[in-house]
Formats: C-alpha cells, structure tokens, sequence
C-alpha cells in the first residue's frame, strides 16, 4: 500500500536536514510502530506524508496506492486515504466541530467522485461513533477543538478519523497528553479501524501506547533513519533498554 | 485677517459648489434649515473635502478619492423604484417590513407605512420635519463629530429621508428594512431619524439597493433610543460599487437601554462607516460590531467615537476586517469616558486578516479615559491567515479554496455571531461566502 523510498527531507525554510535516505514498506492489513527518541524525525515523517509545505523533499520518493503521493496537495492525498491524527490538533474559533465534519467528509467524498451524505445520514453517523468514543454531544456543538482538553481532542481526532475511514492512520504521538482512561478509550477507537483492507504507522515514544494497540512491526527512528526493524518485542526491549544502543549504531 | 486662505479647488469640490448653488432653491426646509445648508456648504467651500490632513481622514482621503461631483439623483417614480427592489436580495425570505426611500426621497407608495402604524411605529417624511418649526433639530450635529466633512455634505445636501418613530414599550414584531434605492444614476443625500421611545424594541436592517454611479452616497441614521428601549441596527452593505460610501451613526443612548449595530461593509471602492455614539443615561449598555471585507485598490474605513458621558454604562466594540489584493482598511475608534463616569467598562478590539500582500491596515484604538474608576481595554491585531489552520482543514480533505473560505467565514463569524441578531446571521455568512467567491 505505502512504499516509502530512500527518503530524504530538510525543513524548507533553513535546510536543516531531518530525514537521511528513510526505507519503509507497509502493506494493507499492517500495523507498524515507529519509535525514536526526540528530534529523530518521526514527526517529520508525519507531517511530509500529509503534505505540510513546510519539509522540503530532497531524494526519494513515496508511492501510495501505486501513485507518487509526493505530486498530491494535502487534500487530495486525504481523498487518496491517507489520514494524520495530529500530536497536537488545532483549535479553529469559528469553525463549528460539525459543520467541519460535514465539509471534510462531504469535500472527499466529492473528490472521490461520491454523492454527498444527507444530513440525517451525515448526523446517524457521526452519533454513532461519537457515542464509542465518549465525545459529547456538546463537544461537537463547540468551535473545533476550542476548549477541549488534551484528551478531548485526541478523541475528537480518532472521532475525525473513523468517520473519514482513510486506508492509511497515520498516529503521530496520540498518546502523549493522555491518562490511562483516554488511553485506552483512544486505543480501543483505533483497534476498532484495523481492518485487512487498512494500515497503521503509530508513532510513538513510548511502550505503553503499544500495549493498547499492538504493531506487527516496530522501527527505530534515529537521525532521520530507520535504524532497527523488529516485532511488537523490539518496543519492549526499548523500553527496558533505552534508545542508546541505536541512537549509537546510526552515529 | 483671520479668514483662512481660499483652497484651490479640486474639480470635485468646484462640482460640489455649483451643484449646491443649483439645488439649493429646490432643497426643503425651514429658513433655519437653509441657514444650515448655507453654513455647511461654506464649510465645504472653504476647507474642501476632506482629506489626508484632517485627522479623521488621514487614511481615507475622500478628497483625492472624489474626481467629480455626480448631480444629486433626480426624483424616481414608485415604479421605476419598485423595478430596482424587485431585482434586488437583500435578506431573502426573510419577514420583515419595508420603509422605502428613492433618490433621497421617502417614498410612502412602497413603504410598509400602515402595517407599522398598528404595531406602533409612525412614519413620516424627513421633508416635512425639514419645514416644520423644529425643522433644524432634525439637523443637529453632535459636538464630538466637529467639523465632519461627510456630516456637512449631508447637511447641504440632504435630500430627505424618514422620521421612524416607536411609541413608548411597542415590541415591534419584525425587523424593519429601511432601503435605500437608486434608480439611475447620481448622488443620493438622506437622513433619518430613528426614535425608540421609552422600552420599546426594534430592529432595523439598513440596506442599499441600486447603482448610483459615480455618486456619492451619504446617509445619515440618527438614533435616539430612549430610556429602557432597545435598539438593534444592521448596516449591510454589499456588492461592488464605483461612487463613495458614506455613513453616519448619530446615537444617544438614554439609561437602562441597549443598543447593538453591525456595520457590514464588502465591495463598494470607497466606503467609510462613522459613528458618533453618546451615553446620556445611566446602566446602558452599546455594542458596536464592524465586518469588513475589501479587495482590488478599495477602501474601507469604520471609524466611530463612543462617548460615556454618563457612569456605569458598558460599551463593547469589536471589528474585524478581512483585506485581499492591495486594499486598505481603516479602523479608527475612540472611547471617551468623562471626569464623573465612574465604572465604565468599554472593551475595544479589532483584528485585520491581510489575505494579500499589498492589502494594509490601519488600525488605531484610543480611550481617553478623565475617570478613575473604570475598567477600560483595547487591542488591535493584523495577521496573515494561518499556515497551520489551513494545512489541518487541507488534511482532512478540504480543498484549498474552500479552507480558505471557512477559515475566513470563521474570522468574521466571530464578530456576527458575537452581535447575535438571528435574523442576520445567515444572510450575513452568505454575503461573506459571496465576497469570497467573487
């Protein structure tokens, strides 16, 4: 589904390098963690698979469904199925948390050539799965993410997610901010959407967050490398261990 | 000695002198009111327009804007002014009455008059109040507006207009669209007093129908909201427009009364919305909204003084203007609080989203505060629209141009939605969507 090939990316506005010749393969049905210490580039990685204008790709490239995923607007790779949950979502005064889920799921629904929802559909819908994960009824009266605490939007993200139904999650530190009750009502949002027909890159710090949702495959992120594949245990021994051995081998 | 030097005339202001000399016998009013006229014309004649000198106008210099002086709109028929309203939107569906005023002129035929007779609201002609005994009351200028430009134009020139008039505690049950309409072209010069007795409520939507040309529009709404009364004004001005924009607010506010308007103004090349508001009694509360949209060269300046004279009243301003292309935006208010007005509390702020490199603003909140106890604020930003907002409403799918449109929608709603006048609100998101995708 996602091939990613010897990418390699700086930030736009200084040329700082962040990501040096990154490999990564994913197929459908797969759930991949990638962990790294901080500054290791895990975030970029997010961002320049969503299209921020901000990273500058140097080399390499990214298919996705069999097309160059690096020629796509934001939009239209969110249309294509790919979907960021982002570390720290956005608050939006004036946009109304509804209205914005209309918008969103009626623009790619257009893009992919679709009828738009029906309101009583589009409403039946997102009552479903706002229900699953704990978002209130006043939570989407508000402005987006305007006075939601961190666990809120986290929530309001996977929310985002299950009703736009992307074949690529891309989670960029869904866990960082959260308690252990929005953990695991995050995690059992996510585990809900793997599906044999849809993949997952988890990025991560942390073990924990792997307990909740297991990956099939786990990678080390160092220095803008991928320096380490394993399983679901490589997560445990970092945890155990530390990054340094890694951190090491890339220098 | 004394006499300052003679100006040179632009053509403009010569076109102004000689179309007063030709109107002037044909304007109404008592003496008292030509005496007026005369002296305001002869402000007009000895300083000129104003311009980038007169401080009020530093930013918006109408001076080098005006290049003529069209003639005043002659007298339109109710048919032709009814074939203007009829290919004209202004609030759509909505259920409201209609006062109609055409080229200048009160024009009763297609005007709502008998309907707001039994809710309790008089209408009358301007002109006759203009003839009556207290003919320049009707005139009359606050002190804190000076020697406005734009008020002495409209005092010279002034056509007509209405006197609307709600009796003592009338809940009007609809909002009142008061219309100006311009059949052909030529300046439109009107004046309407607005009186809301004691505890009553009224709506007023103030709108502009028509093409005045190279015109200019001058319209002043004078509002006297008595004590108890509420008042809620929305000025809607929409749509490209080549002559000049020019309104005035004159408001009184008497005690225990609110009054909230939204002046909203998207198109026209040169547009300014003034507004001279004082407190006159105690426990009143003005809130004063400003939506602004311009683009190409325009221009768009809410300038508005508000005035507590009086303690314990609250005011809240808050404007937001929206810039593309190389436009201008102009935001200039003023808070007064006098010696004795204790526990005012007024919160002025305005925000500018420049969507265009070459768009600029100028923004200058000023309190001039005599009292000791009072809790005033003001705040002024200018911004580009935000990277981030707009990449995470592109990552879930929405195109750019659309994102762009919420995003603006969103910046303006803030301003609507806070002014909180149901029977606007949509109307207004539509007219932003519009400006947006013109």
């Amino acid at each position: 589904m996602l091939e990613i090939k010897n990418l390699h990316a700086r930030i736009a506005e200084d040329g700082t390098e962040i990501l040096r010749g990154i490999d990564l393969k994913v197929n459908a049905g797969e759930v991949h963690a990638v962990m790294g210490p901080n500054g290791s580039g895990k975030s970029t990685l997010s961002y320049i698979l969503a299209g921020k204008e901000d990273y500058e790709v140097t080399e390499g490239e990214i298919i996705f469904h069999g097309e160059n995923l690096l020629d796509m607007e934001p939009d239209e790779r969110a249309a294509a199925g790919v979907f960021l949950a982002f570390q720290y979502p956005i608050e939006i005064p004036g946009v109304a948390t509804m209205e914005f889920l209309k918008t969103a799921m009626n623009a790619q629904r257009k893009a992919r050539g679709q009828a738009e929802l029906t309101i009583p559909d589009f409403m039946k819908l997102v009552r479903a799965k706002a229900a699953d994960l704990n978002v209130t009824m006043d939570m989407l009266k508000r402005p987006l993410n305007v006075g939601f605490s961190g666990g809120e939007k986290k929530r309001a993200e996977i929310l985002q997610m299950s009703l736009l139904e992307p074949s690529l999650c891309v989670l960029d530190e869904t866990d960082s901010g959260l308690d252990i009750d929005a953990l695991r009502i995050v995690s059992e949002g996510v585990n809900k959407l793997r599906s044999p027909e849809r993949a997952m890159i988890v990025i991560t710090h942390y073990q924990r967050l792997l307990d909740h949702i297991v990956p099939d495959v786990v990678h080390v992120l160092s220095k803008g490398k991928i320096v380490k594949t394993g399983g679901k245990e490589l997560a445990l021994e970092l945890e155990k261990n530390g990054y340094a051995d890694y951190v090491g081998e890339a220098a | 000695m004394n006499a300052p030097t003679p100006i040179n005339h632009t053509q403009a202001e010569a076109g102004l002198v000689a179309r007063f000399d030709a109107v002037r016998p044909s304007l109404a009013g008592s003496i008292a009111v030509t005496a007026l006229r005369d002296a305001a014309a002869e402000q007009i004649k000895a300083t000129g327009l104003p311009h980038r000198r007169v401080e009020e106008y530093k930013y918006t210099d109408l001076r080098a804007f005006m290049k003529s002086a069209a003639p005043l709109a002659a007298p339109a028929t109710s048919a032709e002014a009814k074939s203007v309203l009829d290919g004209f939107e202004s609030y759509g569906a909505l259920d409201r009455y209609r006062i109609v005023i055409a080229n200048g002129t009160f024009n009763a035929d297609l005007s709502d008059v008998d309907a707001l007779a039994a809710e309790g609201v008089t209408v009358t002609d301007f002109n006759d109040g203009l003839a009556g005994e207290n003919g320049s009351e009707l005139l009359a200028t606050p002190k804190m507006a000076g020697q406005d430009g734009t008020l002495a134009l409209n005092t010279a020139f002034v056509q007509g207009g209405v006197v609307i008039s709600v009796k003592d505690g009338a809940d009007v049950s609809k909002p009142v669209e008061l219309v100006q309409v311009a059949v052909g072209e030529g300046a439109q010069v009107s004046r309407n007093r607005i009186v809301v007795a004691k505890g009553a409520t009224f709506k007023l939507l103030e709108t502009f129908a028509g093409d005045t040309g190279a015109g200019e529009t001058n319209v002043v709404f004078d509002y006297d909201v008595a004590d108890g009364a509420k008042l809620a004004a929305t000025r809607l001005m929409a749509g490209k427009a080549e002559g000049a924009k020019l309104f005035t607010t004159l408001a009184r506010i008497g005690a225990d009364a609110e009054f909230k308007a939204l002046g909203f103004l998207a198109g026209p090349a040169f547009a300014r919305n003034q507004q001279f508001i004082s407190f006159t009694g105690e426990n009143s509360e003005a809130k004063i909204y400003g939506v602004t949209m311009a683009r190409d060269r325009d221009l768009a300046d809410q300038t508005l003084i508000v005035d507590h004279a009086v303690p314990h009243c609250n005011s809240r301003e808050f404007f937001k203007t929206v810039l593309d292309d190389e436009a201008r935006g102009v935001y200039q208010g003023r808070i007064n609080v006098a010696p004795h007005a204790q526990k005012t509390d007024g919160e002025m702020m305005t925000q500018a989203l420049l969507l265009g490199e070459g768009a600029e603003m100028a923004n200058k909140p000023e309190l001039e505060i005599f009292a000791d106890d009072v809790l005033c604020a003001h705040g002024a930003t200018c911004g580009e629209m935000d990277a981030d907002l707009l990449f995470y409403l592109r990552a879930r799918g929405i195109p750019e141009a659309e994102a762009r449109t919420l995003l603006v929608l969103a910046f303006l709603s803030e301003a609507i939605e806070e002014f909180d006048e149901d029977t606007v609100t949509e109307e207004l998101g539509a007219r932003v969507r519009a400006w947006l995708a013109a």
